[in-house]
């Protein structure tokens, strides 16, 4: 009697020690894995840090790697993002509104979810074929910052409309009724109840997605980004009238990735450096871009209680 | 003007502004409707371009031999179109990442959902987020520059191009994706499952483990058919890391091109437009999408096997 007891006891406490083994395993592969991580943003830095300078910042690229620099590179992610934006949040936002607000139970809104779903799933590389094909051979706007822009544009369309719906999920259902009841119409309801309640989820979902446009590589080359860009696109504003002008979309671009790639693939140890210090720069671009988006949402949550 | 005339103006007023505001929001919703089918209209382009280039790429090259040939040499001046080699460096690629990716990811997502406070809870999940926002491009110059030399200390006769540093990376990075859908649909277990095996007197291992896991089978799948067609589908790491020849080898410490790095080369040069040669990246492109969309079922598949209804 008192063996089987003690055998009991015996294998009580072998298993707590097995549940604090697996415990204590848990968390170390979640260290490990975000140490391998940090050391290796830290030798990013520690490489890149020094080449980071204002005439890093100022130049075109070069045949010599102590000259050159990433000016053509950043303007270009700048201007490629600011036609992504354009596109795939007005985009993004009328899918969203409409498969959450207006859509009937039909199949043709279930294709549309299918594919929505499916569509997140492509590969990116597949989207800059799909350009190459299209946009810049079948529509003529050849390897330029409008075809650069709208690809972006497409590959992150899906995300946009997938993390708005989900924002706009989260609006009570009451709140739409509450409208409806004092005779709102549809639209009404959208434009100023549901849409202005959920920005903070709206705002967060787009803000990821483009920062992840920002460092999306593969796609661009496909188009036929160029890396050797020693000039800037013509200016988007001008001085006569009508002071703006849209011949910079049809300039060829170049932007931080395809920079940064470009001089990784170079076998001289000097062109690994602005390589690094390209990557730097590229790192602080898309965590910033994400710790604004984790503040926007922490700031809407406090806002909005129901 | 009689009090008669003055209430018709306005009924007539009413009507018409009713009218208005009807066409108006007729206007809108055909508007949104547009704005949703953009995304149709995206993919019958992506459908619709790869198969129009590929029926032109199959003009020149036969089925057959696209998929029984051993060697994949377009641009060489006896050419081979075998796609086997690219489709051999993908999977072992993929597989090395995955054998980094899902130990990994589950052991992190059965740590927060079962083991972890609310407090590092809260703390790791944006923290994983991050890793998630590090552009390829730069995971592709870790694993050419950091982990490759840092394996050849380990096996001295490791060349620079290889397809295990590549694949270690990708794991890394998609880690997050895993860990966190896994961890979604362990938390949506309900609570009285873990309780009937607590009071049964399991340990919180023995409970994760046989109960939570089980029962989180179909979201798990799920993230695993996540990080398989995120891994087959990067480019940028291995475009960088794994070297650029096709090989048909499945020794991961070999250089060998994946499908996407080959479309990467192929961009990167200069072939005219309409040659057999442009043709053959969206032939692989082709590929990669059927690939990618095989998984994608094949993981809609088993989570409907696996659903537990509660």
């Amino acid at each position: 009697m008192s063996t089987d007891r003690e055998r009991i006891r015996q294998r009580v406490i072998q298993r707590r020690r097995r549940d604090r083994l697996f415990a204590f395993a848990g968390l170390a592969v979640m260290v490990v894995a975000s140490l391998v991580l940090l050391s290796l943003i830290g030798q990013l830095v520690y490489e890149g840090m020094g080449r980071v300078s204002w005439q890093f910042l100022t130049s075109y690229p070069s045949r010599f790697a102590s000259q050159a620099g990433i000016l053509s590179a950043w303007i270009g992610t700048i201007l490629v993002m600011l036609l992504t934006a354009l596109t795939a949040i007005p985009l993004g936002l009328g899918a969203a509104i409409y498969l959450e607000e207006y859509a009937p139970k039909n199949w043709m809104t279930d294709l549309i979810e299918i594919n929505i779903t499916n569509l997140a799933g492509v590969p990116s590389i597949v989207y800059g074929l799909m350009a190459l094909g299209l946009l810049v051979y079948e529509f003529h706007l050849g390897q330029s910052f409008l075809t650069a822009g709208l690809t972006l544009a497409m590959l992150i369309l899906p995300m946009v409309i997938i993390a708005t719906r989900e924002a706009l999920r989260a609006v009570p259902p009451q709140i739409r009724e509450a409208a409806f009841a004092l005779g709102a119409t549809k639209w009404q309801t959208v434009r100023d109840h549901v849409v202005p309640y959920s920005m903070g989820g709206i705002l967060t979902g787009m803000i990821l997605a483009l920062s992840r446009a920002v460092g999306e590589t593969a796609p661009l080359i496909t188009v036929g980004a160029l890396s050797f860009i020693a000039f800037l696109p013509h200016p988007p504003l001008t001085v006569e009238f009508p002071f703006l002008s849209t011949q910079w979309l049809f300039d060829a671009f170049t932007v931080m990735p395809i920079q940064m790639f470009n001089w990784v693939s170079r076998p001289q140890e000097e062109f690994h450096t602005n390589a690094a210090a390209a990557g730097v720069i590229l790192l602080v671009m898309t965590l910033a871009m994400n710790g604004l988006a984790i503040t926007v949402r922490a700031r809407y949550r406090r806002r909005i209680h129901w | 003007m009689n009090a008669e005339a003055v209430l018709k103006k306005a009924e007539a007023w009413r009507l018409s502004s009713r009218l208005f505001t009807h066409i108006k929001e007729k206007a809108i919703e055909s508007l949104l409707l547009f704005a949703a089918l953009t995304s149709v209209a995206i993919t019958v382009g992506i459908v619709g371009v790869l198969v129009y280039e590929s029926v032109g790429f199959f003009r020149h090259v036969s089925l057959w031999e696209f998929v029984t040939d051993r060697q994949w040499t377009p641009l060489f001046s006896e050419p081979h179109y075998g796609i086997l080699p690219l489709i051999s460096g993908t999977l072992v690629t993929t597989a090395v990442a995955l054998g980094v990716a899902v130990p990994m990811g589950s052991l992190i997502a059965i740590y927060l959902s079962e083991y972890a406070s609310r407090g590092v809870r809260e703390a790791i999940k944006p923290a994983l987020e991050l890793l998630s926002a590090v552009p390829t491009v730069v995971y592709g110059y870790f694993a050419l520059l950091f982990v490759t030399p840092a394996l050849q200390k380990l096996w001295p006769a490791l060349p620079g191009f290889n397809m295990l540093s590549a694949g270690l990376v990708i794991g890394i990075m998609i880690v997050p994706y895993v860990s966190s859908v896994s961890e979604d649909a362990m938390r949506a277990v309900p609570v009285h499952l873990r309780e009937g095996a607590f009071a049964l007197g399991a340990t919180r291992m023995q409970t994760a483990l046989r109960v939570v896991f089980p029962s989180a089978l179909s979201g798990i799948t799920a993230a695993y058919v996540l990080g398989i067609s995120r891994a087959i589908g990067e480019t940028m790491v291995v475009a960088i890391a794994a070297g650029m020849q096709p090989t048909l080898t499945w020794n991961p410490l070999e250089p060998a091109a994946t499908m996407t790095a080959y479309i990467v080369q192929v961009s990167l040069g200069d072939l005219p437009h309409g040659s057999v040669g442009y043709q053959t990246i969206f032939a692989t492109g082709l590929t990669l999408l059927v690939m990618t969309l095989v998984f994608n079922i094949a993981g809609h598949v088993l989570k409907k096997r696996y659903r537990h209804v509660y």
